[in-house]
Order: structure tokens, then C-alpha cells, then sequence
């Protein structure tokens, strides 16, 4: 028995079994601090939109209702759970969950700060791309299996909606690739920091506008949420979820935000670097952690879309559609082809 | 030994999966597990190294192509649908044509000699990515089938584009 225990536990296996504890821990660490960040996200966009609107937001749970959004979780935990009666059961249960695990396995290619990173990859952002598509499952799914005309009508309008403005999304950032020369988030960030500008939101302008209507569009928030619109489809395509069903569906749609954010704010923004003509001016600087520039792009990304979603109102549908295909698309083009251009000329 | 895990792994849940999609009943159901067959041969292009294809199979089919094809399913009307008799009766044919393919492959695999090792080794690969190898190659020396597969792909779009018109016009 203790020779094979001895042939089992050698330096190499517990070297192995040591790197999967530490990718094991940096997984639970990732996904406690996204899932607090998600919950807060809720309750800080009351905040926002009540003060943009001149109401006061939740106020009544603890101080200044601050624990507004464990009291909603413990709520939705303890809801009764409805499934229609000719729903698709199977489909009905794997929709939610394919929603948030999409979300959620996204954050596992992007680098908090320098060398934090659970999976540092080469197509990085292939990888997100991939997973943003596979979202899009959960909602149309969802429409389909609950067997509901607005749930339908939901599912329909997010299919076709998701798929155009991948497009867009993804041609936006073949800018951003052409500049760093690397699918890998963490060299494109190293990249950035190499560049005069510091940030590729410059050079990248085009590009960087494109991918923030997209990125409203691909995560169905306003002025692009029609899958969801609550004055023609009651909610869309979780109209007929209830209970922890819902939640995984709220959850994952802040889940993705929040992604989109750290996207912009890595590719465009600098991730967890600041210009070097800032730290030339100030060296003191220098000293402040990455994980804080990098949590105060996210942040100021985030306030962007409550912003948004405070001050304009839903487009219409064939506006929807013109905007991605004939506007951000041939944007989009202009932008690679032009930042190929001035890249060979060896302006940029 | 781990290899030879992985790609059986790989190539026996590839076939089950195969099989159950054309045997649902249900056409959404048999999309989603087409889903995950996509996800298995992407598993198997990573396993190859490939990680460029692997992402891109996951984007355009498992992303893109299948949702379209969800998309069609959803329009349809599945109760009337379902009605039609089969397409296809004499099985024995088929049976008879799938035999016959099975022999010659299985001869084929006799005389299989690899390929002699060329300069992209997976060390040349991991050094210089998948992806920009892929794209220098696609670029320099492929350039002429690159091309020609693109403008199939034009003219297939120009089709669509055409056929899509034309009925509104009719009315």
C-alpha cells in the first residue's frame, strides 16, 4: 500500500496538486469579490439613477440602505419557483444557468492587475467573445422554453440583436489588436502602457465608440433593451421566471456589465496602468496598487451605463437593426482600415 | 498515455453526440446538443494546439451559425412540420452506401503515412502563437485559396441578398 502511495505522491504530483489549489483559490477569490461587486452594482445604480431623477433611492434597509441588496438576495432565495405548465422543463432550468455560467467563465481571461489572472491565454479575447456569444443562448432559450408570446417575442428580438452587434463589437476591437499585435489581454495592456497616448481610447477613438454602443447592445441595458422592453413585453424573455431563476438572470445581466466594462477598460483604457506622462509628472503615483486604476475605470465605465440608462430613452427596433448594420459596422471597417494605413505609414 | 485519454475522450463523446442530434425528436433540443458537440471539436482543435480555430469554431458555428439555425427552428411551424413522412425510405441503400464508405475508409487507413514534420513544430507554434502563425501563412503563401474561398463566400452573400429582394418586389 505505501508503494504506491509512494509511486502516487512525488515532487511532480504535488507540485500539480499545488498549482490547482492556487488556481482553485484565485477562482473563489474572483468569483466572491465579482458576485459582491454584482449585488452592489444593483443597489449603487438605484443610487445613481434615484439622485439623477430626484428621488433618494433605497434608503430604508440600514444606512442609507445599504443593505438593500442582501435583502433583496435573501428575498428572491426564498421566492416560490413557477414554471409554466407546458413549458420545455429541461430547457426551462438550463437557460438561466447557461446565462450566468457564460458570464462568469469570462472572467477567468481578464487580469485584475499585472501578472493576476487565472488563465493567462493567448486568444484572450477570442475567449470572450466566445462566451458573450454562448450568452445569447440563455436568452433565447429562455423565450423559447417558457412558452409565453412575450417571452418568445424577447428571445426572438435578443437573437437577432446579439448576433449583429457581435459583429460590430468584434471588428471594433480589431483596432485595438492591430495596435498591441496580441489577442492576450495582458500584452495588450503592456502594449498600451509602451504607447505615447497610454491609452488606446485615443488613437483608437473610432473604435472605442463603436465598441460602447455594442456594448450597451450585446448586455440588452437601455437604450438598446428591447429584449426586455417592460412596456410591450411585460419583461421579455424572464418574464416567466420567478425565485432564484430570476436572480441567476439579474445576476448574470450585471455579471456581464461588469465584463464589459473591464473590457473597455483593459483594451481601451489602460487596464491597471496610467499613462507614463501622469507618473512622469507625479511620481507619487507610482505607488498606488494596479487593482485601484483598474477598479476606477470599471467603476466610471459602470456610472457610464446608469448614466445612459437615466437620461435616454428605447430606441425602436429598425432603428436598432440601422444602427448596427449601417452605421457601426461600416464605422467599425473604416476604423481597421484606416488604423492599418496610418500602422504601415508608421504614424501610429 | 494522457494523449490517447484526451482524444478518445474526445472522439467517443464526438460520435455519441453525433448521433443523438440526428435522433431527437425535438429540433431545439437536437440544436443544443449540437452545441455541445461544437464544444467538444473545439476541445479537440485546443488539444491539437489550434487555439485560433478552437476560439473561432466556438464564435462563427456554436455562435453565430447555430443560433441562426435556432432562429429558422423558431420561425417554423413545428406541429405541421413534424407531419411530413419521412424523406428518405429504403434504408438498405443507405445502410449498403455507409458500409461500402466504412470499407474504403478503413482500407485508406492501412497505407496512412504522416506527413514529414515541416517547421511548424508545436515549439515554433508556442512561441510565435497560433494565431499570428496561422495569419503569416493565410496571408503569404495561401493567399490565392484564401481568396477564392472569400469570394465564394461573396457570391453566396450576393445570392442571399438577391433572393431576399426579389420577393419583395413581387408584392
Amino acid at each position: 500500500m505505501s508503494d504506491i502511495l509512494n509511486i502516487l505522491i512525488t515532487e511532480e504530483t504535488l507540485n500539480m496538486l499545488m498549482k490547482i489549489g492556487i488556481i482553485f483559490l484565485k477562482i473563489a477569490v474572483v468569483l466572491g469579490i465579482t458576485l459582491l461587486h454584482v449585488a452592489y452594482a444593483t443597489y449603487w445604480e438605484r443610487k445613481v439613477i434615484g439622485h439623477m431623477q430626484v428621488r433618494l433611492g433605497p434608503i430604508e434597509v440600514g444606512w442609507h440602505g445599504f443593505l438593500q441588496p442582501i435583502a433583496d438576495g435573501v428575498k428572491l432565495f426564498f421566492k416560490e419557483d413557477i414554471i409554466p405548465a407546458n413549458a420545455d422543463k429541461p430547457l426551462f432550468y438550463l437557460a438561466p444557468v447557461i446565462f450566468m455560467v457564460s458570464a462568469l467563465t469570462s472572467l477567468s481571461v481578464l487580469p485584475f492587475f499585472d501578472g493576476f489572472v487565472i488563465a493567462d491565454i493567448n486568444i484572450g479575447l477570442l475567449f470572450l467573445f466566445a462566451m458573450s456569444s454562448l450568452g445569447a443562448y440563455g436568452i433565447i432559450l429562455s423565450g423559447w422554453a417558457s412558452n409565453s408570446k412575450y417571452s418568445f417575442l424577447g428571445g426572438l428580438r435578443s437573437a437577432s440583436q446579439v448576433i449583429s452587434y457581435e459583429i460590430a463589437m468584434g471588428l471594433s476591437l480589431v483596432g485595438v489588436m492591430m495596435m498591441a499585435g496580441s489577442l492576450n489581454l495582458s500584452d495588450i495592456v503592456r502594449a498600451q502602457h509602451q504607447y505615447p497616448t497610454g491609452m488606446f481610447a485615443i488613437p483608437q477613438f473610432l473604435g472605442f465608440f463603436v465598441f460602447i454602443v455594442a456594448a450597451f447592445a450585446e448586455t440588452n441595458r437601455l437604450p438598446f433593451d428591447l429584449p426586455e422592453a417592460e412596456s410591450e413585453l411585460v419583461a421579455g424573455y424572464f418574464t416567466e421566471y420567478s425565485g432564484f431563476r430570476f436572480a441567476l438572470f439579474f445576476l448574470g445581466e450585471y455579471t456581464a456589465m461588469l465584463i464589459m466594462s473591464s473590457i473597455a477598460a483593459l483594451c481601451f483604457l489602460g487596464g491597471w496602468t496610467i499613462p507614463k506622462f501622469i507618473t512622469d509628472a507625479m511620481p507619487l503615483l507610482m505607488n498606488v496598487p494596479g487593482i485601484v486604476w483598474f477598479l476606477i475605470k470599471v467603476y466610471a465605465f459602470m456610472f457610464f451605463y446608469y448614466w445612459v440608462r437615466a437620461t435616454l430613452p428605447r430606441y425602436r427596433y429598425d432603428q436598432l437593426m440601422a444602427i448596427g448594420w449601417k452605421i457601426l459596422i461600416p464605422l467599425a471597417l473604416f476604423n481597421i482600415v484606416l488604423t492599418g494605413t496610418l500602422r504601415t505609414m508608421g504614424v501610429l | 498515455m494522457l494523449p490517447e485519454l484526451f482524444f478518445g475522450y474526445f472522439a467517443a463523446v464526438i460520435i455519441l453526440l453525433s448521433v443523438i442530434v440526428i435522433t431527437r425528436r425535438n429540433p431545439v433540443h437536437s440544436v443544443m446538443w449540437m452545441l455541445l458537440l461544437f464544444f467538444h471539436i473545439a476541445g479537440l482543435y485546443l488539444f491539437l494546439n489550434a487555439e485560433f480555430i478552437a476560439a473561432i469554431q466556438v464564435i462563427v458555428y456554436a455562435g453565430a451559425i447555430l443560433v441562426l439555425f435556432l432562429f429558422v427552428l423558431l420561425l417554423l411551424n413545428l406541429r405541421e412540420e413534424l407531419k411530413v413522412k419521412r424523406f428518405v425510405g429504403a434504408w438498405p441503400a443507405g445502410l449498403f452506401i455507409t458500409t461500402a464508405i466504412l470499407v474504403i475508409v478503413l482500407g485508406a487507413v492501412k497505407s496512412f503515412v504522416p506527413g514529414p514534420a515541416g517547421k511548424y513544430s508545436i515549439e515554433f507554434i508556442k512561441q510565435e502563437t497560433h494565431t499570428k502563425a496561422l495569419g503569416k501563412l493565410l496571408y503569404t503563401d495561401y493567399l490565392f485559396p484564401f481568396e477564392i474561398a472569400s469570394l465564394v463566400l461573396l457570391v453566396a452573400i450576393i445570392g442571399a441578398i438577391v433572393l431576399a429582394k426579389r420577393k419583395t418586389r413581387s408584392k
